[in-house]
């Protein structure tokens, strides 16, 4: 199928960037939409010309890397999939399609694509951790953790951090991302005990590097590849309650 | 080796936790992110402002109840008598009085927190998109909240001038005759019912928003909510609109 690309470029965050139309031929339906980048990239590449950069890296949906805005939505349409799984099969033929960075303050773009997202890592930083060394593997059943809790803790930890969050969100909230880490270490006993320090200080942080509030418009948990929950962010708010009262 | 995995950065705030001046000056600044307290944390951080704004959003519900419990009187064929008294005990009451303060600081607290959030937030995002599919992630009512706020707002100031301040300060003999004449007004009765169309919908976003960021949505209470949601944005807006339908078509 033969495509119609307008994609955001940019050549590093001092300068002005702009929108470039690109045409590309003979995209297989099997392709996944980084894999017709790379075509187009290679199009570039034997015209002498600037290529699109764009993260990736494992190219199997776990390491949160590939995040872009295709079309109005976050890692493109489609529910609980990042840029890297999304295949060329859900567009058409002539399709016109729209790539932009993710936009947020706290997301500044680097070059075309490309933002810096160590915002994150500075929040994980703050608070994202348990601060004690907690050993090997523990016997199982030692400890009795609540198969529900576990579930929970497990299913939070499922994010990877890709921002789609933050760039689906109004706001530019990270509230879906940080109340995911708080639930994660938050159910298990291991982390249960610095809880009330933890959100504290994770809620700062995010301030902090400048995210928005939460309007619970709830589009972050619409666009999550991961499919995180918002009941995470009804949680985090509870332990805010908790630790601040 | 998994354990291993969660180990702490290295700390380096110093631990102020026995110097009083640190502490005094903590409970004014959000610098110690570890010093943070109920002052600072409600007043300063993103969460604690949005748990002020559903809290004075609750209260302001509450509110809702009791006033469409009263104006139920409008509609008792007695040509006014018992809305009369009620609405003379509404005004000397010192109880009514007393929370009709607090009532202004919730209504003020709760505009201002708006408006504060919405300054705030409309600044993290310098460059918006060229294409953005909200509309295919979140629900109507909570992409129009704004908008209905402000019309909510406009109602407000238009209805309290009526009534309120007519009552209060220029002393209108009768308040059920005030609100005849009012709802008789064609322009004046539908302005009432579109208001109260968008206060559905700010309320059918914001009430159960309001648990939401307190925390207490969770799947054992969705149902519960929804049902109670249900009242707020549904039923308590039909009754008030059905108010100025019922004096327009008796006329």
């Amino acid at each position: 199928m033969k495509l119609h690309l307008k994609i955001w470029r940019q050549v590093n965050n001092n300068s002005k960037g702009k929108f470039i139309n690109y045409d590309v031929d003979n995209v297989s339906e099997h392709m996944s939409f980084l894999e017709m980048l790379d075509v187009l990239n290679e199009k570039l590449v034997h015209k002498g010309e600037d290529t699109i950069s764009f993260d990736h890296d494992c190219r199997e949906g776990i390491c949160g890397s590939c995040g872009m805005m295709i079309n109005g939505f976050a890692h493109g349409p489609g529910a609980g999939v990042a840029t890297c799984q999304l295949h060329m099969r859900s567009f058409k033929d002539g399709d016109k399609i729209v790539i932009e960075p993710f936009r947020a303050k706290a997301f500044p773009v680097l070059k075309d694509l490309v933002v810096d997202r160590s915002a994150f890592d500075r929040i994980l930083q703050k608070g994202g951790y348990i601060s004690a060394k907690t050993g090997g593997i523990p016997d199982g059943n030692a400890i009795p953790v609540k198969k529900e809790d576990s579930e929970t803790a497990m299913d939070a930890a499922a994010c990877i951090g890709c921002g789609a969050c933050v760039a689906a969100c109004p706001n530019s909230s990270a509230m879906l991302f940080v109340s995911a880490k708080v639930s994660h270490l938050g159910l298990l006993p291991q982390g249960k005990i610095e809880n009330k320090e933890r959100v504290k200080k994770l809620v700062a942080a995010m301030d902090e590097e400048m995210f928005g509030s939460c309007t619970n418009t709830y589009a972050c948990e619409a666009e999550c590849p991961k499919e995180i929950s918002i009941t995470n962010i009804a949680r985090l708010n509870k332990y805010f309650i908790k630790a601040t009262l | 080796m998994i354990g291993e995995v969660f180990i702490s950065p290295p700390k380096n705030n110093i631990n102020t936790n026995n110097l009083v001046t640190a502490k005094i000056f903590s409970y004014f600044c959000n610098d110690k992110i570890s010093e943070m307290n109920i002052f600072n944390s409600y007043l300063t951080s993103s969460v604690g402002k949005k748990i002020l704004m559903s809290l004075t959003g609750l209260f302001l519900c509450s509110f809702l109840v009791v006033h469409v419990a009263g104006n139920l009187l409008l509609f008792k064929n007695d040509n006014g008598e018992a809305f009369e008294l009620y609405s003379q005990l509404m005004s000397t009451n010192i109880f009514i009085r007393s929370i009709e303060i607090g009532l202004f600081f919730g209504f003020a607290l709760h505009i201002y927190l708006g408006l504060h959030l919405w300054n705030q937030n409309r600044k993290l995002r310098p460059i918006g998109y060229k294409k953005y599919k909200l509309s295919e992630n979140a629900n109507f009512e909570s992409r129009i909240i704004r908008l209905t706020a402000v019309f909510v707002l406009i109602f407000l100031v238009v209805h309290l001038r009526t009534f309120w301040f007519e009552g209060r300060f220029l002393g209108a003999p009768s308040i059920f005759e005030l609100v005849k004449v009012s709802f008789q007004n064609n322009y004046y009765s539908w302005f009432y019912v579109l208001s109260m169309l968008l206060l559905s919908y700010h309320l059918k976003h914001g009430f159960q928003s309001a648990f939401q960021t307190l925390g207490l949505r969770n799947k054992k209470y969705l149902l519960i909510l929804n049902l109670v949601s249900f009242i707020f944005w549904f039923i308590i807006p039909l009754l008030f609109a059905s108010m100025p339908i019922y004096f327009l078509f008796r006329k």
